[in-house]
């Protein structure tokens, strides 16, 4: 397939020059005139009720002009209701407001809030809130509500069912020459993007404007428009510069409503942003997790039966669970599949999607099992995958829009030296000094969402010859900004540098949020459905223009190149968009464009393969592991830019690094609260623990997911990362490491 | 660092007025201040700004709620991530550590500082070269960690640019870009290094 | 964080003075731990006299061949000082597998040696800490305890001690020199260290008021071979969960002086004597390293999750041990 000029060029960022140069603001940055801050109290016990909440010492303190809890805040408007945010309407991350009841559902939970005029003060007068509690019984952990586990009907905001079926487990297995099971245990993590959340609320008469955090500004404005009762239009959010989300920002929490709320009672802009510890409780998190898969196999590597349950914790509200069983469900040409989510009611917040929701964790598991069954068969693990290769989606029998794993696999394997790997895992078989030294791969899938509202955009070029994009999505630091430029420079014609865009704001066309993977796939159809037909619109403008030297010409026959429409195969013939517009006395001319979604059921199976190398260092003396390199080739379609695609699929790639080895929030067994709430202790990796890491992208054409084809690339670098460290782990070791994070006291050889 | 140049922030007229450099807390004899507010002289980006704190305020809020110099990002507030790190007499401190009433009588730089007006500086070109940023908000204090460790001369190998770039969080994980832009600053003739000399 | 008065110290004398008369002021250095614990309200003082200013900065070498460092040296500068870097190593490793480059240009060494443990139940203001609050009780025996110590520990405190430059001067037999009101007197490293017992609160033998002015490195021949090496989740940027200094003299494969000091598992910069009287005399090697760290971890006391840092130390100590022995071998130190 031939790649245009301007798709697929590494142009640098867009915003790179305001964020090396210190200009971009966070939503904690924006000054209005008579700003004040809003800093929360949250509840020191996970489940109980409050008993007396004592303001008076934070009322006299120097500055503070409010002290809001449940005794004086509003009432919502409405119930929230948890709506994942790819469905582009309103997205409470929970179906519960916090400051409305006297109720403690988790710890960590707002309780009150204060505003005072400066942030010391702010900060200094929560300290003095006293608030007294009737602490009750509680549950935080898998271990204490194991017995009263249930089967979930559905999860992730009822997207998911909470069991699925295919063929016959039972007879699978019976036919099975191998049956392998295991059991994986992960604990919780955090996104801990670098930025809290924060919002600052400014209201003039009737009308919130809200620089909010956040992955998607339309989701916003029409969550805490339902909450504050207000019509959406009154409402917008502005979000150009998103500080890292993960995640963490795709749903709407409650701190943007609170925010609007004390701006409202104390008639002043303000700005509320979360502490680093409030996040852990505030924004959502991946929950703790145990995975039970079966696999059967017959003795030349095929898969006959696989059975999955996942058992988690979860809130009082909502059933929510990450979906782990997907990549076991459909990477592998399996036909006979059981799986079931076990949910255990916990006081915790609801868990929320994290990078790889379900997928990072769900591909550990099937993929360091296949790497077991290999062992156990005596095959290379790249070999076992080959032969069970799903050629058509296994859970529906659908073809795939695309694939290229096969493609991947091999490439891979090309850029890693995998075929000259010794296979022998056993320890100390390839050694430097007090390393041992061992190689792993893993598959890795992660599914094309299918958005499901229209896709909007406006393209407008000026008489001087520049364009501008806009869109109202915002940029959380994957590109997308770059890549509407790039996208509307295609269709119209141009390069991309003579194209501006404008994006993070309400009032411009609506996308959806930044979710999924799915936010490049979604914003560049709806830029190039706009800029498609502005430029149509142009070449038809000119057709009919008797001043035009292209007058009369056919439709057909006209090329754009540099803004200049000319007459096929004879480029002198033609003139620049500027030209006509100016003769025409006209400064501007303007398109708005609207992609509608294929919807769900497009008869495909939809999803972004790739495959995941891994080599490690492992000094078992003390239970170090250093990840030496990593390799991943992707198949993520067509791709809009190289470079900030590539930065994308390595830093997932890092994630799965920490992923194995590092990342773990501990609930404190004996107060239900987590223990770890600071980047001091949840430890993320820092320069000194990543390799250099090799990224390759193979584009596969993909007519059904959307106009270009794009299928994303935000979370596919990160699925099957920690598996192929793992199984590098076993290769070096030649012991199996089935709990994440891998830690010191599991690597540490036994005495 | 280029020498200090009065006004050439711009902010001068936001937060305060241009005063010639003063003398220390020490040196003017002023004894106890706080805890109630008290004027306090920094200098910022060689611009000389009075600003009216307690003695509570860390530079990192004095410089982004007091002098709207929202370079120095907020990550942790506890010295675990890197984000507010600015230089202090030309040495990479963490803002948020630090009291801004602690830091009269010093030098303040912040990213906003490192720039020659439009003209980046050469660690700045190298991090939109090499892609060395993501979403943006561990940028300024990678960047003044990265000009100051060319200064230190911890820029010998990777393994050493990693160790001493380890105080800066990435959680979009840049990582290996940062260490090439590093690299690509080293290799072009030490031209930071100069310019990141006060 | 609550609000205080700041003034700064002109110099050291009437700094003391002025400290050790108020109850209510405490000394402000690099800042990196004093502000983090005004931050979380752990201390609370009326006034913080900075002490930046005053001339107790410098690293010079004594007339007797030792080394002295100002109170006010920052981390940065000693480990990266020559005369350390040559003759006493393990500080230089010590100090720069510490926190990040940042918080060494900021962190003094008299601040170093004064910080506070990180243990997050006396970091957080309302869990039982005796530490924090003398007789709340200690939430960490049966809480999140990986990260805490196996040696030294009692019933009312199993916090770790967080230096790492600390563990290295252990080691080296450093002189603490102190001022204060009553004029200048030194203490012996290891004293200036308190058990916790059952008064986790008074962690060093001084008076308030009394001010760090230097720390004097002895003339020790055995450091120059010296080593310190740090275990830790991540490669750089974290405390340690073990960790070891290291310095080994040896003649013709016989030890014939060992100093060691142990981080992270300990509730003080531990000083391994037993492994040190254990190793005297003995081959340099594997058996006798082994030896001397079993009868160091004796009686160590683990807890629900750090039980694998008794055998973490050892492997660290004799992992330490092993490097140094390899660079003796052949010849005296």
């Amino acid at each position: 397939m031939s790649i245009p000029p301007q798709i697929g060029r590494g142009v640098p960022r867009a915003d790179a020059h305001a964020k090396v140069t210190g200009a971009a603001r966070y939503s904690a940055e924006h000054r209005p005139t008579g700003a004040v801050h809003a800093v929360l109290v949250c509840s020191r016990v996970p489940s109980g009720r409050i008993t007396g909440i004592d303001a008076s010492r934070a009322l006299v303190s120097e500055g503070v002009l409010a002290v809001l809890s449940h005794l004086n805040l509003p009432r919502v408007a409405a119930q929230p209701r948890l709506i994942p945010s790819l469905a582009g309407t309103t997205a409470h991350g929970q179906s519960f407001f916090p400051m409305q009841d006297e109720r403690i559902h988790y710890a960590g939970q707002p309780v009150a809030m204060v505003v005072a005029d400066t942030l010391e003060r702010a900060e200094h007068a929560a300290e003095l809130v006293g608030v007294d509690y009737a602490e009750e019984p509680w549950t935080t952990t898998v271990d204490q509500g194991r017995d009263r586990a249930y089967e979930a009907e559905h999860i992730f905001g009822g997207f998911v069912p909470g069991r699925t079926d295919r063929g016959d487990v039972e007879a699978g297995l019976a036919e099975a020459e191998t049956v392998l099971e295991s059991t994986h245990r992960f604990a919780a993590n955090h996104h801990n993007a670098i930025e809290p959340s924060a919002a600052t609320a400014v209201w003039e008469d009737s009308k919130l404007t809200l620089y909010d955090t956040t992955q998607g500004p339309t989701a916003t404005r029409l969550t805490v428009a339902e909450l504050l009762g207000v019509p959406p239009s009154n409402v917008r959010v502005v979000s150009e510069f998103v500080g890292g989300s993960f995640g963490g920002k795709a749903m709407i929490w409650a701190h943007p409503t609170l925010a609007a709320m004390a701006a409202q009672h104390v008639r002043a802009p303000v700005t509320l942003a979360l502490t680093r510890a409030q996040t852990f409780s505030n924004t959502g998190h991946r929950e703790e997790q145990e995975h039970t898969l079966t696999l059967g196999a017959r003795s030349d590597g095929t898969l006959t039966a696989i059975r999955y349950r996942k058992l988690s914790p979860t809130s009082h509200f909502d059933d929510w669970a990450e979906p782990s069983l997907g990549p076991a469900a459909q990477l592998y040409a399996c036909p006979n599949f059981e799986g079931v989510y076990d949910l255990v009611r916990a006081n915790t917040m609801t868990p929320t999607f994290m990078r790889a929701p379900g997928e990072g964790t769900g591909a550990f598991v099937i993929e360091t099992a296949m790497d077991e069954l290999a062992h156990e068969l005596g095959l290379d693990p790249l070999e076992l995958r080959l032969r069970n290769h799903a050629d058509t989606d296994p859970e529906t029998g659908n073809p795939w829009s695309s694939k290229g794993l096969r493609e991947c696999y091999a490439r891979g394997a090309e850029l890693f030296g995998w075929h000259s790997r010794d296979p022998r895992p056993v320890q100390g078989a390839r050694r430097e000094g007090d390393w041992l030294l061992g190689t792993g791969m893993a598959s890795a899938v992660y599914p094309v969402y299918s958005v499901m509202n229209p896709q909007r955009a406006r393209a407008r070029v000026y008489a001087d010859g520049r364009a501008v994009v806009e869109t109202g999505c915002s940029d959380i630091g994957t590109g997308a900004a770059t890549v509407m430029g790039q996208v509307a420079a295609e269709a119209l014609g141009m390069q991309s540098e003579a194209v501006t865009v404008h994006y993070g704001d309400t009032e411009l066309p609506n996308t959806v949020a930044a979710v999924g993977s799915a936010g490049a796939g979604a914003v560049s159809a709806a830029v190039h459905t706009a800029a498609r037909k502005l430029r149509d619109q142009l070449v038809a403008q000119a057709l009919a223009d008797q001043g035009s030297p292209l007058y009369g010409a056919d439709p057909d026959e006209i090329e754009v190149r540099s803004g200049r429409m000319s007459l096929r195969g004879s480029p002198g013939t033609g003139e620049a968009y500027g030209e006509m517009l100016g003769r025409n006395m006209t400064f501007d001319a303007e398109a708005v464009g609207s992609w509608q979604p294929p919807g769900r059921d497009s008869g495909y199976g939809t999803a972004t393969f790739g495959a995941q190398f891994a080599e490690v260092a492992v000094d078992p003396g003390l239970g170090l592991v250093r990840v030496r390199r990593m390799t991943g080739v992707f198949a993520p379609g067509r791709v809009l830019n190289r470079r900030t695609a590539h930065s994308q699929l390595m830093g997932g790639m890092l994630w799965g690094l920490g992923q194995a080895l590092l990342e773990a929030t501990h609930m404190e067994p004996n107060q239900g609260r987590w223990a770890n709430p600071s980047l001091g202790e949840y430890l993320v990796p820092v320069n000194a623990d990543t390799p250099d890491v090799q990224v390759e992208m193979l584009e596969v054409e993909d007519r059904v997911v959307n106009p270009l084809g794009v299928k994303g690339v935000g979370e596919i670098g990160q699925v099957g990362a920690a598996a192929a460290i793992a199984n590098a782990l076993f290769h070096a070791t030649g012991r199996r490491f089935r709990d994440l994070p891998i830690t010191i006291e599991s690597v540490m050889a036994p005495a | 660092m280029t020498p200090p140049q009065e006004g050439r922030t711009g902010l001068a007229g936001l937060a305060g007025h241009t005063v010639p450099r003063q003398a220390t807390a020490a040196e003017r004899d002023r004894g106890e201040i706080g805890p109630e507010p008290a004027d306090v002289l920094l200098t910022v980006n060689g611009t000389v700004h009075r600003v009216r704190l307690e003695p509570r305020v860390s530079l990192l809020d004095a410089l982004r709620e007091r002098l709207d110099v929202t370079g120095p990002k907020k990550g942790c507030n506890q010295g675990a991530c890197g984000a507010c790190t600015v230089w202090v007499d030309g040495h990479r401190v963490l803002a948020c550590l630090t009291l801004a009433v602690a830091c009269e009588g010093r030098e303040v730089t912040t990213v906003e500082g490192l720039a020659d007006g439009d003209e980046l500086h050469p660690m700045q070109e190298a991090f939109v070269d090499n892609d060395a940023l993501q979403c943006g908000y561990c940028t300024p204090g990678q960047l003044m960690s990265a000009v100051a460790l060319m200064k230190e001369g911890h820029h010998r190998d990777d393994a050493e640019i990693a160790e001493w770039m380890s105080g800066n969080i990435c959680r979009c994980a840049a990582y290996p870009n940062i260490r090439r832009a590093i690299r690509q600053v080293r290799d072009s003739g030490g031209r930071a290094e100069q310019e990141g000399e006060s | 964080m609550r609000s205080f008065a700041y003034s700064r110290a002109a110099d050291v004398e009437s700094a003391v003075a002025d400290v050790s008369a108020d109850p209510t002021s405490e000394y402000l250095a690099g800042g990196t731990t004093e502000v983090d614990m005004l931050r979380l309200g752990v201390v609370r003082p009326r006034r913080v006299v900075d002490i930046n200013d005053l001339p107790i900065a410098a690293i010079e070498e004594l007339p007797d061949g030792g080394t002295r460092l100002g109170g006010l040296a920052r981390m940065s500068d000693v480990a990266a000082h020559p005369v350390v870097r040559e003759r006493y190593p393990m500080v230089t490793e010590a100090l720069e597998k510490g926190a990040s480059a940042q918080l060494r240009n900021m962190a003094s060494m008299g601040g170093n040696l004064m910080q506070r443990v990180r243990c997050s139940y006396f970091r957080d203001g309302d869990r039982a800490c005796n530490k924090r609050e003398p007789g709340s009780g200690c939430a960490a025996l049966d809480g999140v305890n990986r990260t805490h110590a196996v040696l030294g520990t009692s019933e009312h405190c199993i916090a770790a001690h967080p230096s790492d430059a600390a563990v290295a001067l252990t080691a080296l037999d450093a002189v603490i020199r102190l001022r204060g009101p009553e004029g200048e007197r030194t203490v012996a490293f290891d004293d200036f260290f308190l058990l916790p017992g059952d008064a986790p609160e008074r962690e060093h033998p001084i008076g308030h008021g009394e001010l760090i002015t230097a720390i004097d490195l002895p003339v020790l021949p055995v450091a120059r071979t010296s080593h310190y090496l740090k275990v830790r989740d991540r490669e750089s940027y974290e405390f340690a969960l073990a960790s070891a200094a290291v310095a080994l003299g040896t003649e013709g494969g016989t030890v014939t002086e060992a100093r060691i000091g142990l981080g992270g598992v300990a509730t003080k910069p531990w000083r391994a004597r037993r492994a040190e009287q254990a190793l005297a005399g003995s081959e340099a090697g594997p058996e006798a390293f082994a030896r001397a760290a079993d009868a160091e971890l004796a009686d160590a006391v683990p807890r629900g999750m750090n039980g694998f840092k008794v055998e973490l130390a050892k492997r660290t100590m004799v992992r330490a041990l092993t490097e140094v022995a390899a660079r003796t071998r052949g010849g005296t130190a």
